[in-house]
């Protein structure tokens, strides 16, 4: 199992924490704001790759992190 | 074992030609199925099947081979029951053996509110033509006597409903008999070929780019499973759907008969028995996306915590083997299938954990959508354009996962 490094309660088994999705930004070649808005709201980029997420420490400070990862090798990259 | 090597068919391969009329990327169920249908039930045979690596390689071979109905949501029971149906014909059909085998499921409930839930999947199912009844946890010792009816003391099971018709059936020769019917017909399968790329004309989709050079194709779909969002975003197709892995185990031979399928919708774990005698067990996704299929000590660990509560016997069996798979969850645990606003380019995907039990629907639905032009009526709701037509399919209750 990952263990995420919480910047308050140091490493910690991932069993702590809930995923709360990549950080991403809408593509640029989107226009409109409704159309914006709904690939905010449902799309995902799903990346194969190094991406950055936000997790929740739900079982721990209840805090947000934010933590990069290879979605390929499912490791933890430094940031 | 002899009986079963004699059912196998031989499978001739192709070499690729340089244009077809349908291109189907991915050889796992759902492509094959599709290019079986188009071919018996639509008489187009200038298809092919392009896979990456071997024919059902992907998750068809990875799953836990469930075939169920009880979903929770009327478009899903109907579309489920009727793969249901189908896959209880699918050896007449196909003349393949593919032990299929229907058993009846026992989705427990450990509280009282899973077990109104539960009620309330009975009756929606019974309307929908899935038979489904709720069973006291004195009628599921009946059935399973090898279960812990007090779960180790920690959870405690306050009954179950019973989906009367589940079966199981083996995964990779559903995958051959599709193939073999398909390439029978002249269908072309071309494996260890992964796809690279799309070939577009303007906003039209003509095409795939392949490691051994470019198909052309009056029609591409997607029906690969993993990576199909970098895919269709080659298209211009933004998808909402995100890869999650999911493990799953096998123990050695247990020598008592094991007839149910159980499955445990609190503790999201689902215990079955191959057609060898081992015990096939397997459980939720991981809650980070991953296109990783490295299964983990973790997984295995918390997987057999949890089924050990309910059948204490598992505990005395060793592990096999242990696997990961790649499931395209989609923002609403409901599949995508159908047409992208892309000419030329159509999608079967968000197949997660629910992909194995859909195949000869899917595949029979798609290639009437493929064939006519038009959407058949059975998996119309399922269409890319619900999210934004503002018609989600949110059914995670009955996704035996989490």
């Amino acid at each position: 199992m990952l263990w995420l490094t919480c910047p308050r309660c140091g490493p910690r088994p991932l069993d702590e924490f809930a995923f709360g999705g990549e950080r991403r930004p809408v593509p640029d070649w989107i226009q409109g704001d409704d159309a914006r808005n709904f690939d905010e709201v449902w799309m995902f980029e799903n990346p194969d790759g190094v991406t950055s997420e936000r997790w929740f420490h739900s079982a721990g400070c209840r805090r947000w992190l934010t933590v990069r990862r290879d979605t390929s090798t499912d490791t933890l990259v430094a940031s | 074992m002899n009986e079963l090597v004699d059912t196998l068919q031989p499978l001739r391969w192709d070499e690729p030609k340089a244009a077809y009329d349908v291109v189907i990327v991915g050889g796992g169920g759902h492509g094959l199925a599709t290019a079986y249908y188009l071919a018996t039930r639509h008489g187009l045979t200038n298809v092919a099947v392009i896979e990456g690596d071997y024919i059902a390689s992907g998750n068809t071979g990875r799953n836990t081979t469930i075939i169920r109905a009880n979903y929770g949501i009327p478009e899903a029971i109907r579309f489920y029951e009727h793969s249901l149906e189908m896959y209880a014909a699918l050896e007449d059909e196909t003349g393949a053996a593919i032990l299929h085998q229907t058993k009846g499921l026992i989705w427990l409930a450990h509280t009282e509110m899973a077990l109104r839930a539960e009620r309330a999947r009975c009756l929606l199912n019974a309307a929908c033509g899935a038979e489904t009844v709720m069973v006291t946890p004195a009628e599921i010792k009946e059935m399973v006597p090898q279960i812990d009816l007090t779960g180790g003391g920690r959870y405690p099971v306050l009954g179950a409903s019973h989906h009367l018709r589940a079966a199981n059936a083996r995964h990779d020769r559903v995958a051959w008999a599709f193939a073999s019917g398909a390439m029978a017909r002249g269908v072309h399968v071309i494996q260890h070929t992964p796809v690279t790329g799309l070939l577009r004309d303007g906003d039209r989709v003509v095409g795939v780019e392949t490691v051994r050079g470019p198909i052309a194709a009056g029609i591409v779909l997607s029906a690969t499973g993993g990576r199909v969002t970098a895919l269709a975003a080659q298209a211009g197709v933004r998808l909402p759907v995100r890869t999650h892995p999911l493990h799953a185990f096998v123990t050695n031979n247990y020598a008592q008969g094991f007839e149910k399928i159980v499955s445990d919708t609190e503790l999201f774990c689902y215990v079955s028995q191959t057609e060898r005698g081992q015990m096939l067990i397997g459980a939720e996704f991981d809650a980070q996306p991953s296109y990783s299929r490295q299964s983990s000590f973790a997984a295995l660990r918390s997987y057999s915590y949890k089924v050990s509560h309910l059948l204490p016997f598992l505990r005395n069996m060793r592990i096999l083997r242990q696997w990961a798979g790649s499931c395209d969850i989609s923002a609403d645990f409901s599949p995508i299938m159908g047409f992208t606003g892309v000419d030329g380019f159509v999608v079967t995907t968000g197949w997660g954990t629910w992909g194995f039990k859909a195949i000869p629907a899917a595949g029979e639905g798609m290639a009437e959508l493929i064939a006519t032009g038009r959407t058949p009526e059975l998996i119309a709701p399922f269409a890319l354009d619900r999210f934004a037509r503002d018609h989600v399919l949110a059914d995670q209750g009955s996704t035996g996962t989490r």
